[in-house]
């Protein structure tokens, strides 16, 4: 059976996922989450050591475009649903780590 | 402190931004500057339902760039999305490649001062797209742009193979010159076209036993001098604090520092690598690419001879010095000019002088390359062949290159509406010298006498010579003239 999963391991992909858990909510998301593992958990039973890994659904590849240049939205379309803006930048909680690019 | 002996061991994760006209997965225009927000769509804001399309320039460009640094090309890679929370990436994942990457296990040769080469080692070339900009404003929040967001981004990881903060500047200016070469990036650093972050280390030996320093990453690094000055920086600083603490490097301890180009110092950022956890899975989005051996022939084709070969040809091919070499080969456009005019059958030498100290002049003046100043290479031959023959002299060959850019007319043309040519017919020059030394007796018995008039009398001679011939006669050939006569 699947190892359940503890409220650290919770609360750790809670923040990876910028989501604020109670400790009720950390308590009751680790036994459902556990739930699911375990369900899914049921796939190792099947022998897959001579499966290549598939890296995608469809039996395609090689979809391109070619390097031209479409219309972009207009600067107020595109600012339309951000909860605040300044002049025609994003405004956003000041971002004490800049890690852009990385 | 007391002198410890030590070895720097440096590795180099390089970003370069692509030259293609759109992004990377949508076709929205790359235009440096410009309103903020005025080149997305909802690919690159990362509106849900959207479609990402992988553009066919950014993966040739690509996949040329790892050709030219020797990799091997994976005929099968896929798009893998790594997570991560910033504004500036609004999907809050990057599409990236991560165990399959386009280019492998390759190398670039860098020039050294002594103009020897070394080959260092690439690890790992992919494609992956670049976040928006955050501007830090005053006040509390940060501003974001997301034109930036998608523009296609070549990684390029080397092994920690450099040992000194030059060879760490030389391989970022080789690089550098490589992009350009190929032109897949307008490798601009001043508009962020590469970025550098050096892993940096010390091998200390200490009392017969060798001990590493924690390894830091600095972030960020965007001109040649912040690259070399930070690695420099690290040494003393790791040195230092190796004095102090005696820290070495252990799972967990590498750091992470910022670069203050003012003060020229690193600044620590992060105490402890995080665990990064990315979580990286395929893109569901985004079908994999296959490369056949006719596409990636096609791609060969575009190759061109790199910079460092041609630097290397030069020296052995034409005897040019090593430092000639480097100026000519600064870029592919005068590269090839050079070239061009010395297969047409000028010296290489002469050549070299006449673009290094007239062309690049004037080029400089005009504010474009030596290429585009409007004459040919095949006049550039010309003019280089007419001063060698001793038709013109070299101050007149200067002259004559002014000219040429300005009036576009050939160097033998302009030469004799100039009146720049010289008389080098030894017979018809002999008979001027003839003529000279019999009107000056006096100076003839001075110029043979062995004294101390000599060299005056001599002087005196050949000015004579100049004189009559309206300065037109070649020195040099009135001068073995006058030696022989007055032997």
């Amino acid at each position: 059976m699947a190892k359940k999963l503890d409220e650290s391991q919770v609360r750790h992909v809670a923040k990876l996922a910028r989501l604020d858990l109670t400790d009720d909510e950390v308590a009751r998301f680790s036994g459902q989450l556990s739930a699911i593992l375990g369900y899914v958990e049921k796939l190792n039973e099947l022998d897959t050591d001579s499966v290549e890994p598939l890296a995608h659904c469809l039996p395609i590849h090689n979809i391109f475009r070619e390097d031209v240049v479409t219309e972009s939205l207009d600067t107020e379309s595109a600012l339309k649903n951000a909860p605040q803006r300044i002049d025609s930048f994003f405004k956003v909680p000041k971002i004490l780590e800049d890690d852009s690019g990385e | 402190m007391s002198e410890l002996e030590y070895k720097l061991v440096v590795g180099l994760e390089i970003h370069v931004h692509l030259a293609t006209r759109t992004k990377l997965f949508c076709g929205c225009e790359l235009v440096y500057g410009g309103e903020a927000n005025s080149r997305v769509c909802p690919v690159c804001i990362g509106m849900p339902g959207v479609l990402p399309v992988m553009n066919a320039q950014a993966y040739e460009f690509a996949v040329l760039t790892a050709l030219a640094l020797n990799c091997k090309i994976a005929n099968f890679t896929k798009w893998d999305r790594k997570s991560y929370y910033y504004p500036d990436l609004p999907k809050n994942y990057q599409i990236s490649q991560y165990d399959l990457p386009l280019g492998e296990a390759g190398y670039i040769e860098i020039p050294l001062e002594t103009g020897r080469t070394k080959k260092i080692r690439i690890i790992r070339v992919h494609l992956e797209e670049d976040a928006g900009k955050n501007t830090h404003t005053l006040g509390n929040f940060s501003a974001v742009d997301l034109n930036r967001a998608g523009t296609p981004l070549l990684e390029i990881v080397t092994e920690p193979d450099m040992n000194s903060p030059e060879e760490v500047r030389a391989l970022a200016v080789e690089l550098q010159r490589i992009v350009r070469y190929l032109g897949v990036s307008d490798a601009d650093m001043q508009k962020g076209h590469m970025r550098f972050e050096p892993n940096i280390n010390l091998t200390i030996t200490k009392a017969g036993s060798e001990h590493k320093t924690p390894i830091v990453e600095v972030k960020n690094l965007n001109s040649f001098r912040a690259v070399e000055k930070s690695v420099a920086f690290e040494v003393q600083r790791q040195l230092d604090e190796f004095a102090e603490t005696g820290l070495t490097m252990a799972s967990g301890n590498k750091s992470t520092r910022g670069w203050d180009d003012e003060n020229e110092v690193t600044i620590l950022q992060r105490e402890k690598e995080e665990a990064h956890d990315y979580r990286y899975f395929p893109d569901p989005d985004l079908v994999p690419v296959e490369i056949d051996a006719e596409w990636l022939d096609e791609i060969k084709l575009r190759l061109c001879e790199l910079p460092i070969e041609m630097q290397k040809r030069f020296v052995t091919e034409y005897k040019l010095s090593d430092y000639d070499a480097g100026v000519l080969t600064g870029d592919r456009f005068t590269a090839e000019f050079f070239d061009t005019a010395v297969k047409a059958g000028a010296d290489a030498k002469r050549v070299c002088n006449l673009l290094t100290q007239t062309g690049m002049k004037l080029a400089n003046e005009a504010g474009c390359n030596v290429a585009d100043l409007g004459i040919s290479a095949e006049d550039l031959s010309k003019l280089a062949k007419m001063t060698d023959a001793g038709d013109i002299s070299a101050t007149a060959s200067a002259a004559i290159f002014e000219e040429m850019v300005k009036t576009k007319k050939a160097p033998d043309v302009i030469a004799s509406e100039l009146n720049l040519l010289q008389k080098s017919d030894a017979g018809e020059l002999e008979a001027v010298v003839d003529e000279v030394l019999a009107a000056n007796p006096d100076a003839v018995a001075d110029a043979t006498s062995g004294g101390k008039k000599t060299k005056k009398a001599r002087g005196f001679l050949l000015g004579q010579v100049m004189q009559k011939t309206k300065g037109q006669a070649n020195p040099k050939i009135v001068s073995q003239i006058l030696d022989k006569k007055l032997s």
